[in-house]
């Protein structure tokens, strides 16, 4: 299924190019690890080869979209925009949903290849005394190759990531054109906080406390969140300067709230700042927090329907009052 | 170990145009609060960045206060039914992280209701005496 995804997807940005519709791809090639994919950037027919899919094309590429289209300031002339293609499974093409109506995207310059996703794979999920030093992919088995040349065999289904065994919106909820995979994923809810939401208050602060200590504040989780675009992060700010230039928990904390409390109602739990952290903080136990309270406080989903207005940008007069303290 | 003397700082981010006129209000009838409250004046309790909120617990302050007008009065006709939504998440995610809920309170509070705004801060000064100084999330050097 995979190369027949992978050969259409080919097709399609073919045609792109020889009809001139794009100037530029967005998709994936071959990683430089096993079990990796990276972005790839297409601008010439002749590198179309280079495109891949597989269980590990896990960047959400919209995080590029704002960059490409922010307009330059202070320009007069009219400045002609690129003709953008991007591939874009269920999380990619939410964002991009997001990202439309925050006004970071011309709609008519990005031609959307959507793909029914089929859940991609989390590289850590496989043990981590094994030293991989290749690997191939056939029909739903991951078969590895340790330091040893010795095989060991898996199930696709055995590494999809957290955010991807929950998703619940494979299909792209917009596209120009769209590739089936025959998903048949049953979205269980998992992780994000869950058990996490279950322990005492102070059991909490701790192991926020322990999980963030492992913080080195390097931003990865900033740079690979496509809703963060902002020109001038809070972060980095020094009129105000909201986070202290020290390594003290008590700044990291406040970057973390800040960073992930400014996804409220925009995240759409692709799960890109989860890997792009080098220290491993499971991230998605804060952030789907906010996914979770989005959906059951206001019966919002970031990035499903195009038409909806923004979560912190509209009200209901049926919002619950729940937080409000009576004398 | 539980002061018994200890007396909280509470920061109250009052709007402009109904909460700040409530206390005002208090004020001129004489109606006794606590004095542990500093009350900060906004436009609009949509002017409110969460971050505020997050920045006084980090400075020290024991509870953060937040009041605007009643929904349906806000001077700018939804800077508070739209900041509602910002502070039921924010006061929910807090409180994910470990954040005893006591410390950020948020009220509706009219010009009128200067009695109101006093029980408010009677409540929150009292809360938060219960639960003692603020130790979570402070910069301490
Ligand atoms: S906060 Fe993380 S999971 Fe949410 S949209 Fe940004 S990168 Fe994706
Ligand atoms: S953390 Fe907040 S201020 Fe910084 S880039 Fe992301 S959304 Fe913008
Ligand atoms: S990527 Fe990880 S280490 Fe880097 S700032 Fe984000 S949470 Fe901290
Ligand atoms: S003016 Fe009072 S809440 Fe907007």
């Amino acid at each position: 299924m995979m190369k027949e995804i992978e050969t259409r997807i080919k097709e399609v940005v073919k045609d792109l190019f020889t009809q001139n519709k794009i100037d530029l791809f967005i998709g994936y090639s071959k990683g430089s690890l096993p079990l990796t994919s990276s972005p790839c950037f297409i601008t010439k027919s002749e590198d179309i080869e280079k495109l891949v899919w597989n269980s590990f094309c896990s960047n959400n590429l919209a995080v590029y979209l704002p960059r490409i289209f922010n307009p330059q300031p202070r320009k007069k002339e009219k400045i002609e925009l690129p003709r953008i293609g991007i591939l874009a499974k269920g999380c990619d093409a939410r964002s991009i949903v997001v990202l439309i109506k925050e006004h970071q995207i011309a709609r008519d310059n990005v031609f959307i290849l959507g793909i029914v996703c089929q859940g991609m794979g989390d590289r850590k999920k496989i043990r981590n005394d094994i030293e991989i030093t290749g690997a191939e992919e056939k029909n739903g088995r991951i078969t590895i190759v340790d330091e040893n040349k010795k095989e060991i065999e898996l199930k696709r289904e055995e590494l999809l990531s957290d955010c991807c065994i929950e998703c619940q919106h494979a299909t792209p909820p917009i596209h120009d054109i769209l590739i089936e995979s025959g998903n048949q994923r049953p979205a269980a809810p998992k992780g994000g906080g869950r058990d996490f939401e279950k322990k005492s208050i102070e059991d909490r602060w701790n192991l926020f406390q322990e999980e963030i200590s492992k913080c080195i504040r390097c931003y990865a989780c900033r740079q690979a969140c496509p809703n963060c675009y902002c020109r001038e992060c809070f972060a980095d700010q020094t009129k105000p300067r909201w986070i202290g230039v020290t390594d003290h928990i008590s700044d990291v904390m406040f970057y973390q709230i800040g960073r992930i409390f400014h996804q409220a109602g925009r995240c759409v739990d692709c799960g890109a700042c989860v890997r792009a952290c080098p220290m491993g903080i499971d991230l998605r136990v804060f952030t789907h927090k906010l996914v979770r309270d989005a959906k059951e406080l206001f019966d919002y989903e970031a990035g499903v329907f195009l038409e909806e207005g923004l979560l912190l940008a509209t009200f209901k007069p049926e919002d619950k009052q729940e937080f409000i303290s009576e004398p | 170990m539980m002061d018994k003397n200890f007396e909280p700082r509470i920061v109250a981010f009052l709007c402009n145009w109904c909460s700040y006129a409530g206390a005002d209000l208090a004020g001129v009838s004489r109606i006794q609060y606590p004095t542990n409250v500093r009350i900060i004046r906004l436009p609009c309790s949509g002017r409110i960045n969460p971050l505020y909120i997050v920045k006084a617990l980090q400075n020290g302050v024991d509870g953060v206060l937040v009041s605007g007008c009643h929904p349906g009065d806000c001077h700018y006709i939804s800077g508070n039914l739209v900041a509602g939504r910002k502070f039921a998440l924010l006061k929910n995610f807090l409180v994910h992280l470990g954040i005893e809920p006591e410390r950020v309170q948020f009220s509706w509070v009219s010009a009128s209701e200067g009695p109101r705004f006093a029980q408010i801060v009677k409540k929150v000064v009292n809360e938060v005496k219960e639960i003692g100084p603020i130790e979570k999330m402070v910069k301490r050097l």
